[in-house]
């Protein structure tokens, strides 16, 4: 074989790699009219080089940017290796970002051509065109609906490639020459341009350069052990970096397979139709999920919901030490043998996670109860903590080293270090060289020695894992100097179902509190059930047995939090349970649904005054939104109750006294 | 791929041999009546090929009579129909279907323990070749053709957005579905004429932009010829070419939305008058 490993540092270079060793091996399969259509790697080479000649006919050279803007489809994936292989780079963008938006990553990246998926991209991008003076060519892939355009400045995918396709006919040396540059690829190319998703201020663009990229790659590949056999479901947005990463770039290393849902709507069946071996999902859907199976189970019949209910339980107690392999007596095993017969099985088939090796979540905290479950069902899901900046990877779990609360050790030749603040710093052979034509941010965040600066607090525990606490400029002291980290705590409390949203106070202040928003469905059902009749979410809220219910999961939260050294001193001393709902047309929560700390720690002044002034009861007047706009006053005495600390020393001693 | 939608899409309605503009359908005097109640009375129009042609007027106008004329279920008393330049008076519902003329209900009307696919697919059956017995030993020449039929459902599942809804009981989806899968099942009968009974009726601001959008694609893409009855005056004179208007069972005005909106009879039939 000509390409020895060190040479492999372009991912088309791989492409033509794995049309060699792979060829016959599907590389990509997309569900279309209903039926799974499929491309090999050879095929996928060859539909690849057909639109790289064709796109080099347009100009498209080294250096060239070029928008990708649309959904998981094949053409979209195959452009963006196409415009590797030109020595192009590829600029993917959010398809559901506005006009707007859009029109500041084009302009800001300098794109001059733009492949979209179909008539609703292409009418974005038109509609800002004059916004982006440099931008020439569109190419679309869905025809549909585009007939009437003017076809001066649209080109379509396949028009692309039948000229492609017309200069190998008529020049066989052609083909060659492109291979010949695929060959001669550098390191140092710029491999994809990735814009952050501009949650906080304006989106930047972070350069991965090819050599880094793929050497990032290797190590996560082998790292999970992926090859050939594997296969993925590509339905992450195209333009994130999770969705390059753990998709594109690890199939084009390990040689696994991509599929594409047939729409975003059906992406649940063709998950159970294809059922991959590799899944990555945010918290968020594992917990979509589980609240499906458990709406389901509750419609079920009796036999069942009991069948259902044994097995869970036992897979609860033993599920996890199974996966793990460590000591389990025989019988539990023979018992979990049976389960997967009768519920582990089916229930992973019906949600498509029958064939999981390898399973990722991260983002965001996941609940310990959630996180479980679905380990207990044999399914091998781990945490990792990443990046667009680092090309995705700081850490990741270990197969059997696996714990909820923690994201897992450096993942391979990342150096991890905490600085003095706190603040987690990596070095990752994947890392960025610099945000596009902003280097005061690109300064901002890398520090003189080389690492980069993640904007999270965080700190390793006992077991040599990362916990990241919160984002570092959250981070705060009490008065005493312990580390007050309210994210972390509002998440513990949230965990409790009957916790909606949590808000911790603290930052330079003698203790922590807390406000509290119970969950009104899991709170309601559970009043129905015991007999407490109430007319509204404030009467609910002030209810004498909910703030004892509420006061247990503080307790025990607290209890939690004394168990860790680093976070026994910001434990809650006292909570209040508010008398209405954070909503986000009050401007308490963000649009997605995040609390605004700062602005209800003033909106409710009056209540953070009554919480650290020792007065157990606060009498209020809010203004409220409703939802068509008009506004409106509630007026309610609000209880604030006191919490039991634990000591953090002798934690054993306590934990049976608390019982 | 999406190549597939134009090549077969586009030349999914019949080549019946008339030209677009021309006329596709002439109604001519036509009566007709239940008993002593008069429900349409010397009615003439004409629909022309690809254009939206919409039947509006007051409840009891006799707008769904006329459908039913259009497609054979009634037989009028008096006056002719001329389709594709045939004359008929008397003639079956199957027998329109077969000459290129489909319709949807006021009231959906799905097999709705079926799923959404198994829906359209009975949309082919008057187009299906092969007898019962070869269709039920689904092999060979029936298994081909099944497989054809099945394509152009496939096209039309595609065309309507509806990928995720392929293996749902239709009875288990929201209305607003349902009406596209309605629609779903009329456009695989391949028509020359779609006929469209309050294609809106009962649905939200969201759900009647969706259907219009697809309406209009139906037409312009498909190049299906749709004559639809609607209430709702605002996408009518949006969607449509040329507006017939019915008051109790006679035309009191016909022409273009513009010309119909300005049509003193047609303010009084909706607004009232004083008698």
């Amino acid at each position: 074989m000509t390409h020895g490993a060190a040479t492999l540092d372009t991912f088309p270079k791989y492409l033509l790699l794995n049309a060699e060793r792979f060829g016959d091996l599907p590389a990509m399969r997309h569900k279309d009219f209903g039926i799974w259509q499929s491309w090999t790697w050879r095929e996928q080479l060859a539909e690849v080089r057909a639109f790289a000649l064709g796109l080099e006919t347009l100009g498209v050279g080294h250096g060239t940017k070029v928008a990708v803007v649309g959904a998981n489809r094949p053409r979209l994936y195959w452009a963006i290796a196409a415009l590797q292989s030109l020595r192009a780079i590829p600029v993917p963008v959010y398809a559901d970002a506005v006009a707007d938006e859009m029109a500041y990553v084009l302009n800001h990246a300098g794109v001059v051509m733009a492949i979209v998926q179909d008539q609703e991209q292409v009418d974005k991008v038109l509609t800002c065109a004059e916004q982006i003076p440099g931008l020439g060519t569109l190419i679309y892939d869905e025809p549909r609906g585009l007939a009437d355009y003017d076809h001066g400045r649209l080109k379509s995918f396949e028009e692309m490639q039948d000229t492609g396709r017309a200069l190998m006919a008529s020049d066989p040396a052609a083909a060659r020459r492109w291979e010949e540059a695929v060959r001669a690829g550098s390191a140092q190319d710029v491999s994809i341009m990735l814009y952050t998703s501009g949650t906080t201020g304006r989106s930047k663009g972070v350069m991965i350069h090819s050599g880094p990229a793929v050497a990032a790659t290797r190590d996560t590949v082998a790292f999970d052990r992926l090859s050939e056999k594997d296969s993925v479901l590509a339905y992450l947005p195209l333009a994130w970096v999770g969705d390059h990463y753990l998709n594109y770039a690890q199939a084009y290393v390990s040689g696994f397979c991509m599929n594409c849902p047939e729409s975003q709507e059906t992406v649940a069946q063709d998950l159970r139709e294809i059922a991959p071996t590799f899944y990555f999902a945010p918290p968020r859907i594992f917990e979509s999920l589980l609240t499906m199976v458990t709406i389901r189970m509750e419609d079920a019949g009796r036999f069942k919901q009991r069948l259902f209910d044994r097995f869970v339980a036992h897979a609860r107690k033993y599920g996890e030490a199974i996966l793990e392999g460590r000591p389990v007596p025989l019988l539990a095993r023979l018992v979990y043998r049976l389960g997967e017969v009768m519920v582990y099985g089916p229930l992973k088939n019906v949600l498509g996670l029958s064939n999981i090796r390898v399973a990722y979540t991260a983002g965001e905290a996941i609940g310990e109860d959630l996180f479980s479950f679905f380990r207990s069902l044999g399914i091998n899901l781990k945490q990792l903590y990443g990046q667009t900046e680092a090309f995705l990877y700081v850490t990741a779990q270990e197969d059997g080293k696996v714990r909820a609360d923690a994201v897992g050790p450096a993942a391979p030749n990342v150096d991890i270090r905490i600085s003095d603040g706190g603040e987690v710093l990596f070095k990752s052979p994947g890392m960025f060289t610099g945000y596009y034509l902003d280097d005061e941010r690109t300064r901002e965040v890398m520090t003189e020695e080389g690492y980069i600066r993640t904007g999270d607090a965080g700190f390793f525990d006992k077991d040599g894992q990362l916990r990241i606490i919160d984002r570092a400029k959250d981070v705060g002291r009490l008065d005493s100097g312990a580390l007050f980290a309210p994210k972390y705590i509002e998440n513990m409390l949230k965990f409790y179902p009957n916790i909606k949203e949590a808000v911790a106070f603290g930052d330079g202040r003698a203790f922590c509190g807390a406000f509290i928003n119970i969950d009104l469905t899991a709170v309601g059902n559970w009043a129905e059930r015991n007999n407490i009749s109430y007319a509204s979410y404030q009467e609910l809220a002030g209810h004498p047995e909910v703030y004892e219910m509420i006061a247990r999961h503080v307790d025990e939260a607290n209890q939690k939090l004394s168990r860790e050294p680093m976070m026994a001193g910001a434990q809650i001393h006292r909570f209040l349970i508010l008398h209405k709902e954070l909503d986000a047309d009050d401007g308490e929560l963000t649009r997605t649904q995040k609390v605004r700390r700062g602005f209800i720690a003033e909106r409710y002044a009056p209540l953070i005054e009554a919480l650290y002034d020792g007065s157990r009861e606060k009498r209020v007047e809010t203004e409220v939104t409703y939802e068509d706009g008009r506004k409106g006053r509630i007026r309610a005495n609000v209880r604030i109750a006191d919490a039991r600390v634990y000591d953090a020393a002798v934690e054993t001693a306590h934990k049976e006294a608390a019982e | 791929m999406n190549a597939h939608v134009d090549r077969h899409g586009l030349a999914a309605v019949r080549d019946d041999g008339i030209a677009r503009g021309d006329v596709l359908l002439s109604v001519r005097n036509v009566s007709l009546a239940f008993g002593g109640v008069k429900a349409i009375t010397d009615i003439s129009f004409d629909i022309r090929k690809g254009e939206i042609r919409a039947i509006i007027g007051p409840n009891g106008a006799g707008k769904t009579s006329m459908l039913n004329v259009i497609n054979g279920f009634y037989t009028p008393q008096q006056g002719s129909i001329t389709f594709r330049g045939v004359e008929r008076r008397a003639m079956k519902p199957h027998h329109a279907v077969r000459q290129g003329i489909a319709r949807t209900f006021q009231n959906v009307a799905l097999f709705k323990g079926m799923s959404t696919l198994d829906n359209i697919m009975t949309g082919r059956s008057t187009l299906m070749k092969r007898n019962i017995g070869w269709q039920m030993l689904w092999h060979g020449p029936a298994l081909a053709e099944e497989i054809e039929h099945r394509k152009a459902v496939e096209e039309i599942i595609d065309f309507l957005e509806i990928q995720h809804i392929r293996r749902t009981p239709v009875g288990r989806l929201p209305y607003g579905l349902q009406k596209r899968v309605e629609l779903g099942r009329a456009l695989a009968m391949e028509p020359s004429l779609l006929l469209l009974d309050e294609p809106m009726a009962g649905m939200n601001l969201e759900e009647k932009e969706d259907m219009s959008r697809f309406i209009l694609d139906v037409n312009r893409q498909r190049g299906t010829t749709v004559a639809l009855i609607e209430h709702d005056i605002g996408v009518v004179m949006d969607l449509s070419d040329r507006i017939v208007v019915l008051d109790y069972g006679r035309k009191i005005a016909d022409g273009t939305p513009g010309e119909v909106k300005n049509d003193q009879a047609v303010i009084d039939a909706y607004l009232g008058v004083a008698h």
